[in-house]
């Protein structure tokens, strides 16, 4: 299925949560409080059977939003789908979908890590790659490099 | 390597120093520290492989901090690692060498200006003996980096001179 029949599909299913089709770059904007109940849907339904995320990224977007983007493919099918939750920095929470897709928990954990998205409901977020005493979300646009971390110069 | 240039015919003997004697024991047989962290591993394992042999130096890579004399940085020290290869500098026994290989670790290569995690230098830790450049250094360049750390070994000196310190003859 093509992402413009899901998106008609899902709109249909789902009335009452926000959804956007972005035609520049093929993908579903979904509003951050239907993100669950849209990737169970996704996951589950006989026609769509998204049973695996191949990567859910976190991305600044450089105007005071962050995104989360899932990109989900059926094995069975054959089929791809490019999800987006937009949320604004001063307020980065998204319901996780660790529960729905098991490989989202280290995703998630990374996003977290580097962008600083809070995934609402993850059994374990914790920083993935940064030390956990590191401060501050170091993918962001307005990230600055601190200058010394635990006695040692960072800067060159 | 010294000691062995010297004729045998004289008895069996061969006159040299205690420090002489020492150095040249402990030169031949500089064990590393077997560990790497970025893409100058895999020429650090290809100097210990047939083709260049580092083996034939006498070194020996060695699990554990403790039984070993060098250590070599080869490859990206990042803040997180720096911590560690501190303290693993720490858990060396003295007396220890440090061998720092390729940009990364000379100097935070191309990571130092964009790099926020990477140490821009892993002298900023612990002290570094030999510093070989490249991106990443061949094993030639290892070989010849560990030859000039053979040289410093071969010229330490236990014996106090007067107002010197111990260590390096002036």
């Amino acid at each position: 299925m093509e992402t413009k029949q899901i998106f008609d599909f899902l709109s249909t299913l789902f009335p009452e949560v926000e959804l956007l089709f972005d035609e520049e770059v093929p993908c579903i904007i979904v509003a951050r409080e239907g993100i669950r109940d849209v990737a169970l849907q996704l996951r589950d339904d006989e026609a769509l059977r998204f049973d695996s995320l191949m990567c859910l990224s976190g991305v600044d977007g450089g105007d005071g939003s962050l995104q989360a983007v899932y990109h989900l493919h059926s094995l069975s099918l054959g089929h791809k789908l490019t999800l987006k939750v937009i949320v604004q920095a001063d307020d980065p929470h998204i319901p996780t979908v660790e529960k729905v897709w098991r490989i989202a928990d280290w995703h998630e954990r990374e996003a977290y890590d580097l962008i600083g998205i809070i995934f609402d409901g993850h059994r374990d977020l914790r920083r993935i790659l940064l030390p956990y005493d590191w401060e501050g979300y170091p993918l962001r646009k307005d990230y600055e490099v601190p200058e010394f971390y635990n006695g040692m110069k960072v800067p060159y | 390597m010294g000691l062995l240039d010297k004729q045998f015919d004289d008895g069996n003997i061969v006159i040299s120093s205690v420090e002489g004697v020492l150095n040249w024991a402990r030169l031949c047989s500089l064990w590393q520290m077997s560990f790497g962290l970025a893409c100058c591993a895999i020429e650090m394992m290809a100097a210990s492989a047939s083709h260049n042999d580092i083996m034939r130096f006498g070194v020996l890579p060695r699990p554990s901090p403790r039984q070993c004399d060098v250590m070599i940085v080869a490859g990206t020290v990042t803040l997180k690692m720096a911590t560690r290869v501190k303290r693993l500098y720490e858990q060396m026994a003295e007396p220890r060498y440090v061998v720092s290989m390729g940009s990364c670790s000379n100097c935070g290569g191309p990571y130092w200006e964009h790099g926020y995690h990477v140490l821009k230098g892993v002298d900023r830790v612990v002290p570094v003996d030999v510093f070989i450049p490249g991106c990443p250094p061949r094993p030639e360049a290892l070989l010849e980096g560990w030859m000039r750390l053979q040289e410093k070994v071969r010229n330490f000196t236990l014996v106090k001179e007067k107002g010197a310190p111990v260590g390096e003859k002036a």
